[in-house]
């Protein structure tokens, strides 16, 4: 425990040696995000995450966006655990046929209101896959979505942009 | 060894043994073709003389040309640095080739592969469940790595069977396929009699895409970035994987200057991958503080990659034939000075780690894989070596390492502290090469060279940082691809957990599972 108080100290912002090149917009971009989700949904909002088939980049790129660069979180944006907690549910991979099942199941168990959103190429129209014999396609085709996050995989900076462009126009009621 | 020394040492274990024809099309590559009548004791004798499990084993459908499915098996000989392939002709009547499985563990789930995906029945395998088609959702007779298949025939669905224990105080814990983290899909089934497990049900195969069949037709040269798409997290390497088949299969070899650049690629990613690991077993135990210093070391390396190529998973680098950026004097400093900051924050997460007692208390003697299951199921890379098996192909197959001087690191004892200690020994070192490689660099070597496609067939194969990526490639003579089969070490590894979680509690299987990390995407194609 001392060790790490002392490291704590001496270091003080861990972040110090790492070239992060954290553009200025994200903390405005994050304030104007907190605003509007408090709004809409009193304190947050919170997003399960379900991989219908994706290559594992967009959900590598999803935990970037909630380290402690990006960090999410302290803009009210919540990564939750069971879809009974979620107010959206965050799609990727261009949905398995093996997943269409768990998928739909995973959407009916949100509470409402709730809305889908899509991440990544694959989740919109299938991507590189869109012509395989085992990949459904488009999850818009499944389950209503009303945001795509475009990127091979997206950079957690787009996925914060996007989700904050969305509900910047979006009355959701 | 060459062929005739290879069929001597077969023949005084099995005097029966004889080969069709022999080949060695490539320095590292030899391919015997034999009788099906003889192939399963050729194959045990190959086996018991290598000392290899099975690497490969997959089908080819010829019915168009020959009339018959090909079975290659492939073994990988260490001492000589080669793959040996067994290669059987099965008549179209009869597609049927005699099991490996009840002798050689490793082999089963290939063969179950090849019984749902060519309908070829590995005759004598106890268990042809399917491992990718699900039952649920895909009927019993489609078989869709079969040239003539089109569309899928409808026909009564089944219900997958899982092995069950039973006894009394036994209970199941289903789990999955959405779990609770940002992960894949996966379906886990424990049996526990009070808290430890007994065993562990996997069903995998959620992330299925037909990523085999989709290869099939296209340009081998436009294929490459396809290849960056089958496991995201090892991008770099499975395209990697994917040039070098073609480069063999094109008589093209890159130039110095490429080799280099390729391993100070393959290694940043080997990097950013263990210090994620790192962390996600920190977090597995609940210990936040490194998880969070893990994070922003592995944010750091993704920032760095896109600096020097502009992608954050390296995709977009490899080519057919070389490379597709060089790096400046610019790129260089910046990339030395990023180094050694990144060994110093490394070194405090490491610190942190190994001296907390309750943390060392979680992980040691955790997840314990012994090496004896480790080589009988056919584990390999860093979850191999984690259990006292000196495999990496970086070794075997060294190239631009061994000029390097390159270090394998190894551990005797198969926990979860092990495969941790393996990742800190690997990711000094690959920080170490990288810098090496980094002054080798010249710039003014021509970094591609453009490719001459023709019908051929080859294996390409790279150490990615879970283990060894293998692209077995057939083109046609317009370059097409007929034919690719990939493994990714994460196929052979998945056994390797479901044995490590024995005996132990439940609430530990988070961080067993983290401490192998394997890809779901990269195992269901």
């Amino acid at each position: 425990m001392g060790h790490i108080l002392k490291n704590r100290i001496l270091k003080g912002v861990m972040t110090r040696h790492i070239d992060l090149d954290l553009p200025q917009e994200i903390e405005l971009c994050g304030g104007e995000l907190l605003q509007i989700i408090q709004g809409t949904f009193g304190r947050s909002l919170n997003i399960r995450e379900v991989d219908t088939g994706s290559c594992e980049a967009c959900e590598s790129e999803i935990i970037s966006a909630n380290n402690p660069i990006y960090d999410l979180q302290r803009f009210g944006v919540s990564f939750v655990a069971s879809p009974r907690h979620a107010d959206a549910l965050l799609v990727t991979g261009p949905v398995s046929k093996n997943m269409l099942v768990a998928l739909k199941k995973t959407y009916q168990a949100m509470p409402e209101p709730k809305f889908v959103i899509t991440c990544g190429d694959c989740a919109f129209d299938g991507g590189v896959f869109k012509d395989s014999y085992y990949v459904e396609g488009a999850v818009n085709k499944i389950l209503p979505v009303v945001l795509h996050i475009p990127g091979c995989p997206p950079s957690p900076l787009m996925i914060i942009r996007v989700l904050l462009s969305f509900l910047k126009c979006r009355k959701y009621s | 060894m060459v062929c005739s020394e290879i069929i001597l040492a077969v023949k005084k274990l099995f005097p029966q043994f004889s080969v069709i024809s022999c080949e060695e099309n490539y320095a590292d590559e030899l391919i015997m073709k034999v009788t099906p009548q003889i192939f399963k004791e050729a194959c045990l004798a190959l086996h018991k003389i290598l000392l290899s499990s099975v690497v490969m084993l997959f089908a080819l459908d010829e019915r168009e040309k020959t009339g018959k499915f090909v079975v290659n098996c492939v073994f990988l000989n260490l001492r000589q640095s080669k793959w040996i392939t067994v290669s059987i002709d099965i008549p179209s009547e009869t597609p049927y080739f005699d099991s490996l499985a009840q002798n050689m563990y490793s082999s089963s789930f290939f063969e179950r592969e090849i019984w749902e995906m060519f309908g070829i029945e590995p005759k004598g395998n106890p268990d042809l469940r399917r491992l990718r088609l699900h039952d649920e959702v895909w009927p019993q007779g489609n078989f869709p790595l079969r040239k003539d298949f089109t569309k899928k025939v409808e026909g009564s669905l089944g219900e997958y069977k899982f092995s069950r224990v039973e006894g009394k105080g036994i209970f199941e814990i289903p789990v999955g396929p959405v779990h609770a983290g940002i992960i894949g899909p996966g379906h886990f089934r424990f049996s526990v009699a009070g808290e430890p497990i007994i065993n562990l049900e996997q069903r995998l195969g959620f992330t299925h895409r037909g990523v085999e069949k989709l290869f099939e037709g296209r340009n081998c040269v436009e294929a490459i970035r396809f290849s960056e798409c089958v496991s995201g997290d090892a991008a770099f390497a499975h395209s990697l994987a994917f040039a070098l088949a073609c480069e063999k299969i094109c008589g093209v070899s890159v130039s110095g200057e490429a080799a280099y650049l390729r391993a100070i690629f393959l290694e940043l990613e080997r990097m950013y991958n263990h210090v994620n690991d790192i962390g996600g077993i920190a977090t597995d135990v609940g210990f936040s503080f490194p998880a969070a210093l893990s994070a922003i070391i592995k944010e750091g390396i993704l920032q760095l990659n896109e600096k020097l190529c502009g992608s954050r998973y390296l995709k977009k680098i490899n080519l057919v034939g070389g490379v597709s950026l060089n790096l400046d004097e610019n790129k260089k400093n910046s990339t030395r000075i990023f180094l050694k900051n990144i060994k110093y924050d490394f070194s405090e997460l490491t610190k942190i780690l190994f001296s907390s007692v309750s943390f060392m208390d979680r992980v040691d003697s955790t997840g314990v894989l012994k090496k004896k299951t480790a080589k009988d199921i056919g584990v390999n890379g860093l979850a191999a070596r984690a259990s006292g098996i000196p495999v990496d192909l970086r070794k075997y197959f060294p190239g631009v390492y061994k000029e390097a001087g390159f270090k394998m690191a190894i551990e005797e004892s198969g926990d979860v502290l092990a495969r941790l200690r393996m990742r800190v020994s690997e990711f000094k070192e690959s920080c170490r090469l990288i810098e090496e490689f980094l002054a080798k660099l010249k710039n003014g070597e021509k970094i591609n060279f453009s490719p001459v496609l023709k019908e051929a067939s080859a294996l390409g194969y790279v150490e990615a940082w879970r283990g060894p990526v293998l692209y077995w490639l057939k083109t046609d003579s317009r370059g097409l691809i007929e034919r690719c089969k990939i493994v990714d070490a994460s196929f052979c590894n998945w056994q390797g957990l479901s044995y490590a979680v024995l005996g132990n509690i439940v609430p530990d299987f988070p961080v067993c599972n983290k401490s192998f990390d394997l890809s779901y995407s990269g195992n269901d194609l």
